[in-house]
């Protein structure tokens, strides 16, 4: 704790703190109004948004907006709602995240626990490429999709996302790897154990922490990513952040905001239920790796 | 660190060769797929970026063609001057606000918890529903500037996301909000992290609460400082999606950044030369970034292990 302003109960200090927790939730106020804006949009019918104001309660909140969102708003050409570009999220995320974050888990246990001669080059030459520019690899990337049958499917999206997530998960699993104590793997190698049978009864029990760093990580990056998706699944596997582009951009008679702010909930739930879950543990891990050095 | 023993392979022949090899078997995929997946399509797009490539990719070469044309685009000296004061700004307000939000909630706060929360939640959002929300908000007929003329402030006038000149500070404006909180808990870690007894004896020389910031505990933070520009940096040269869903790089080019020169150049003008060129530049400017601060970072940790 480095708290400073000191805490004797003088007139000058409780004035101190009085403008402390004024400023603390104005400025809370103003990182929810954008979720409050949100909300009450996606419940208010257009009329009411035409004549009312952004900050306005609904009169008469109803979920027709959601209804519409998820089932028949249009998405570019196709009138069928959003519930499908949702799904292919899912699809697309779950085997994403389990394979990037089980690939990890083993570069990291190689390159800590059974290094050798120029495995530091190897991890540097792989943590460089969490630092590239996405858009040096999407006409190659495009190429080698279309040849391998992959263009504009959810596996070729897994693919691209395994890929260019393996830099993070080596990363996340080697740092914590690297404190984990050598001394209990010699143990278990002296038992016997091999390679294997050391991961998995020495490190995996004790691995909780980093992976769901990882998961949430890796998670929320490839449900969030729009390059990709934009790129190579702009049609019906394309993934939800493309899909909450489409509704928005799709040039109706009439824009409806309220559907447009439905559809924004329904592509940002997944990821603030995990980050109201589990952000704690998030926040933890990632700040002793991010702060030190 | 100690490299742990391997154990003596035990069996002959191929199965033994196997075991002793096992740990670079498994890492092996990974190294595949780095060296094609990043090196090779760096070298690929490269080489794209000296070829005669339009709607698809062709191997014929074009010399500097590409570069000369991507460098004899008004566009692309646009979305350079947009990178740099969107970056600039970004940054700047980015770090001064997460810093000034640590500093305030370190204080031995009442519900810390949950105020930590509210400000870090929109960095498990997409940028595109950080664009969506934001490009309603400041929608200039029923967005903030409604909200002011109900309020009485009838002459309240904000169009700043379709106005040329103002509309790329729109996109700055939903960036801070989406990640100065992320900056902020950088910031709170690393203020746990400073030593009691520094504050005690600042105390006892009678420094003030402001001295003792401003002379001791922020110059502390300079590690911080330096993830926080990297990070952000890094975000910066990348923002895409935010652009798109804002303002879908517009009115006209006003609010282009590298990344939606790139895409367009390559997708929608089919010019794969010219945004091959666009993306080596961008690659160029992360790199002379990212390199100097790894090669820091890894001397800094084998410093400590030694």
């Amino acid at each position: 704790m480095s708290a400073y302003i000191p805490k004797e109960r003088t007139w000058y200090h409780t004035v101190l703190r009085a403008l402390l927790y004024t400023i603390l939730i104005l400025f809370a106020l103003i990182y929810l109004t954008p979720l409050y804006v949100m909300v009450v949009t996606s419940l208010k019918s257009l009329d009411e948004i035409r004549n009312g104001n952004l900050m306005l309660p609904p009169e008469d909140p109803g979920l027709a907006a959601w209804v519409k969102a998820w089932s028949t708003a249009c998405v570019s050409v196709e009138c069928s709602g959003i519930h499908r570009y949702f799904f292919n999220s899912f699809k697309m995320a779950i085997p994403a995240v389990a394979i990037s974050t089980i690939m990890g888990a083993f570069n990291g246990y190689v390159l800590t626990k059974w290094r050798f001669k120029g495995a530091d080059l190897i991890f540097v030459l792989i943590l460089f490429g969490c630092f590239i520019p996405f858009q040096i690899v999407l006409v190659p990337m495009a190429t080698v999709l279309g040849k391998l049958g992959l263009a504009q499917t959810t596996p070729g999206l897994i693919l691209v996302h395994v890929t260019y997530g393996l830099c993070f998960t080596t990363l996340f699993f080697r740092n914590y790897y690297a404190a984990f104590p050598d001394e209990l793997i010699k143990a278990a190698k002296l038992d016997g154990a091999g390679f294997f049978n050391v991961f998995w009864r020495v490190l995996l029990p004790n691995s909780l922490p980093i992976i769901v760093v990882t998961v949430i990580w890796q998670f929320t990056n490839i449900w969030n990513d729009f390059l990709f998706g934009a790129s190579f699944a702009s049609g019906n596997a394309a993934p939800m952040t493309v899909a909450l582009n489409n509704v928005v951009a799709t040039s109706t008679s009439v824009k409806e905001y309220n559907v447009d702010m439905a559809s924004a909930i329904y592509a940002a739930l997944p990821t603030l239920v995990v980050y109201v879950v589990a952000g704690r543990y998030f926040v933890r891990g990632l700040m002793a790796g991010a702060v030190k050095g | 660190m100690s490299t742990i023993d391997r154990p003596a392979a035990t069996r002959s022949g191929i199965v033994g060769w196997l075991q002793v090899q096992l740990p670079k078997i498994v890492l092996s995929p990974t190294c595949v797929i780095t060296l094609v997946f990043v090196y090779g399509f760096i070298i690929w797009t490269t080489y794209l970026s000296f070829s005669r490539s339009r709607m698809f990719p062709n191997l014929k070469w074009a010399g500097l063609k590409p570069h000369e044309n991507l460098w004899a685009n008004p566009v692309w000296y646009k979305a350079i001057e947009n990178l740099v004061i969107f970056g600039v700004l970004y940054i700047g307000i980015a770090t001064v606000l997460g810093l000034f939000l640590a500093i305030l909630l370190d204080q031995r706060i009442r519900q810390e918890g949950l105020i930590r929360t509210i400000y870090l939640y929109p960095m498990a959002l997409s940028f595109i529903v950080t664009g969506t929300v934001w490009k309603w908000m400041l929608n200039p007929g029923l967005g903030l500037e409604k909200l002011m003329h109900d309020i009485g402030w009838a002459g309240f006038h904000f169009d700043w996301i379709v106005n040329s000149d103002m509309a790329i500070y729109t996109v700055v404006i939903a960036g801070v909000w989406q990640s100065s909180g992320f900056v902020m808990a950088m910031f709170l870690a690393g203020l746990r992290a400073v030593d009691d007894e520094i504050l005690k004896a600042a105390s006892i020389d009678g420094a003030g609460p402001v001295r003792t910031y401003v002379k001791i505990i922020i110059p502390m933070m300079r590690p911080v400082f330096l993830s926080s520009f990297v990070i952000l940096g890094h975000l910066a040269i990348k923002s895409f999606d935010l652009v798109i869903a804002l303002t879908g790089g517009g009115p006209g080019f006003a609010t282009a950044l590298p990344a939606t020169f790139m895409y367009e150049q390559t997708f929608t003008r089919n010019h794969i030369d010219v945004g091959a060129a666009s993306a080596v530049m961008m690659l160029i400017t992360v790199a002379a970034v990212m390199v100097p601060y790894l090669y820091s970072e890894l001397r800094a940790e084998k410093g400590v292990q030694r």
